[in-house]
């Protein structure tokens, strides 16, 4: 360093003192997460406590049940608290599947394509473009959404016959769920290619020019050799993104029809033009109701079940990504 | 993005920096696709459909914005608070909301900078014993994963408890707990992952013969970690807090729970000057933009897409910035020559 020469810190400044203050911050940053932890599951016990096992089963309309939920809190009267949150859940599962499940065939072929088989200045256009598609905040994708793919979908290829069809039960605006696919699928698409080409890249080249001296050619070597020993990070990634995925509130909010419904992939495949929401959602759209305790109760035992979902699969993430330490691929 | 952060090889020959694409794999060994099966042909067609298409779809995004926000933005937009009105030409402009993402982002990553730099450094510098280590770095982790949903939701509870009433608007004994501190405070968990990641890769990356001179010249090492260790990982420091700046200037989720439903400042009367706003509820784009979107309670969606503009050109502003960073850094060279 070309800096003057500056005396020495005074024993205000000791090692040990320093390394008591960071461990002390430390201990505070993982104080606050048990701290919320515990938050979370307190505030949501009466609601698990009174619905049992129940609450992650069908039953009822969502929407009246938690429209109830809150009115019960406002009266005064004996507080209500049943709930049964299949729908949102059976939502969740959809969207995020369905999002999870294309991202993952689209990034890995991106991640292929980035690190072995563009041309140098197709991966130079592409590695910014992936940040850029990652860094895009949820709420404006939300908008593009709401404003260009739901009028699409709903105008173009829903048919009159389709909406027909299911008029009693539910209308079909564009809202849906194959909106909310396409638009999750677009947000966490990003974040998963910049995870697998990082585990690309680090697969040692020895193993793959073996590959190639033998004569197998570069895409065979690529999925073979390359995909292959990548397969943690491409584990962590999928993960990550799956948690992401979960916990997005704003956007699906906007754009996933804001029905407490659960689209049947029995019906055929109109299923995919059904409005529902997931749990995520559902606290932005009810945040207003936090007053009441029934409803607070309600909204903070959706917020434990993505807590403990996303919390299982960042670690799971954690643990994926350490074992590719041991394997010397990354 | 640098979720995730690979851990770096100890071998000499390694470059700190991510190798540059020319690098990578087996390129550079010619080969044609014309003694390629079939199969094999039909997936690098495949490849460079979903390559294009990705091009496409940013493309998309920013001409679209551009030219909508082009269209509908007005510079008195920028400059007038949101007001009520019967149409669009009558409800105002934004500044309220402009100015709330400047204050949220300075606020936020004043809290998260140092704590996530601290953190950091104690992991990679001292990190003893050994299980607490384990512990903080499974609970940074954690903290990446946590919808940002559930931490405003936390946020309420924390900052409605009256301990903490006096960073919010409290009326007879009820806390009101939605204010710019309260915004900042959990806004500040989104970006202390990124920016403890990015630091740990800087400090990760200064080979141990550095800090041995040190030592060897009598530096204490706290000292060391003040005088050399983090003026040379100042690059990754400053990535991974622009990258955080990102999320938190695109967060709506914690804005919509703990800064209000507003679209202008509520001050607090009895605060002086700067603490009166602060404590006040407020709104930042992303909201606006949230509540002016067709499924919003203004339903304005030609100021949606003006708002969404601005907040786009800071995303590319900052992303901008992390690629200059980057540049540089790999110009100024590496330890490892």
């Amino acid at each position: 360093m070309n800096e003057e020469y500056q005396p020495e810190y005074g024993p205000k400044w000791s090692d040990q003192r320093v390394e008591r203050m960071l461990g002390a911050l430390v201990c505070g940053v993982v104080g606050l997460l048990l701290a919320m932890i515990v938050t979370v599951f307190v505030r949501a016990w009466p609601s698990f406590s009174h619905n049992g096992l129940a609450w992650f089963g069908p039953g009822g309309n969502v929407d009246d049940q938690l429209n109830a939920i809150f009115l019960s809190g406002q009266a005064g009267t004996e507080y209500i608290y049943t709930f049964h949150a299949w729908p949102l859940i059976w939502s969740t599962i959809l969207i995020t599947g369905g999002a999870v499940l294309i991202a993952l065939f689209s990034a890995l072929f991106v991640a292929v394509f980035i690190v072995e088989f563009a041309p140098e200045w197709m991966s130079n256009i592409l590695q910014p473009v992936v940040r850029f598609l990652a860094s895009v905040p949820s709420v404006i994708y939300g908008l593009l959404g709401v404003l260009v793919l739901v009028p699409f979908i709903g105008n173009h290829l829903v048919t009159e016959g389709q909406k027909a069809s299911v008029a009693g039960v539910i209308s079909l605006s564009g809202y849906s769920l194959v909106a909310a696919v396409v638009v999750l699928t677009t947000m966490i698409a990003p974040l998963m290619v910049s995870i697998f080409t990082d585990g690309l890249r680090a697969v040692k080249p020895g193993w793959l020019e073996g590959s190639l001296a033998l004569g197998v050619n570069r895409w065979r070597t690529t999925w073979k050799i390359g995909v292959r020993s990548a397969r943690p990070a491409i584990v962590a990634g999928t993960v990550l993104a799956t948690a992401r995925a979960i916990g997005e509130a704003v956007m699906l909010a906007m754009i996933s029809g804001s029905v407490g419904f659960a689209p049947n992939p029995a019906d055929g495949l109109i299923f995919i033009y059904e409005p529902s929401r997931p749990l995520a959602p559902t606290i932005v759209k009810n945040i207003d109701q936090l007053s009441s305790p029934p409803a607070n109760a309600t909204l903070f035992a959706i917020a434990a079940v993505l807590l403990f979902s996303a919390a299982l699969f960042s670690l799971t993430g954690y643990v994926a990504r350490r074992s590719m330490r041991k394997y010397g691929t990354a | 993005m640098k979720t995730a952060s690979p851990p770096q090889s100890t071998a000499p020959s390694a470059a700190p920096q991510p190798p540059s694409p020319s690098q990578g794999g087996t390129k550079g060994a010619v080969e044609g696709t014309a003694t390629w099966a079939l199969s094999d042909r039909i997936g690098l067609a495949i490849c460079w459909a979903l390559g294009l298409l990705f091009c496409a779809i940013a493309v998309a995004i920013v001409v679209y914005l551009f030219i909508k926000g082009i269209s509908y933005l007005d510079i008195s937009m920028l400059t007038t608070p949101a007001s009520a009105g019967f149409s669009q030409a009558e409800s105002g402009g934004f500044s309220d909301a402009l100015i709330g993402t400047l204050i949220v982002a300075v606020l936020a990553i004043s809290i998260a900078l140092p704590t996530g730099v601290a953190t950091a450094i104690w992991l990679v510098e001292y990190g003893r014993p050994a299980a607490l280590a384990r512990i903080t770095e499974s609970t940074i982790e954690a903290i990446a994963g946590i919808p940002s949903i559930v931490l405003a939701l936390f946020g309420t509870v924390i900052f409605s408890s009256t301990a903490l009433g006096f960073l919010s608007r409290s009326s007879e004994g009820v806390v009101f707990g939605r204010s710019f501190f309260a915004a900042s405070a959990m806004l500040s968990l989104v970006a202390l992952p990124l920016i403890v990641a990015s630091t740990r890769e800087g400090l990760n990356a200064i080979p141990r013969h550095v800090r041995e001179a040190s030592y060897a010249v009598g530096k204490t090492k706290a000292a060391t970690v003040r005088r050399i260790l983090l003026p040379s990982s100042r690059p990754q420091v400053a990535t991974g807090a622009m990258l955080g700046l990102g999320r938190i200037i695109g967060d709506t989720a914690i804005i919509i729970v703990l800064l209000g439903a507003t679209q202008n400042f509520a001050p607090v009367e009895e605060a002086p000057f700067p603490l009166d706003y602060l404590r006040g509820a407020g709104t930042t784009l992303t909201n606006f933009v949230y509540e002016a979107s067709p499924t919003g309670n203004l339903n304005q969606p030609e100021k949606a897409y003006a708002a969404a503009f601005v907040l786009l050109l800071m995303v590319l502003v900052l992303n901008g910035a992390v690629d200059i960073v980057h540049r540089r850094a790999r110009k100024v060279g590496t330890w490892s020559h």
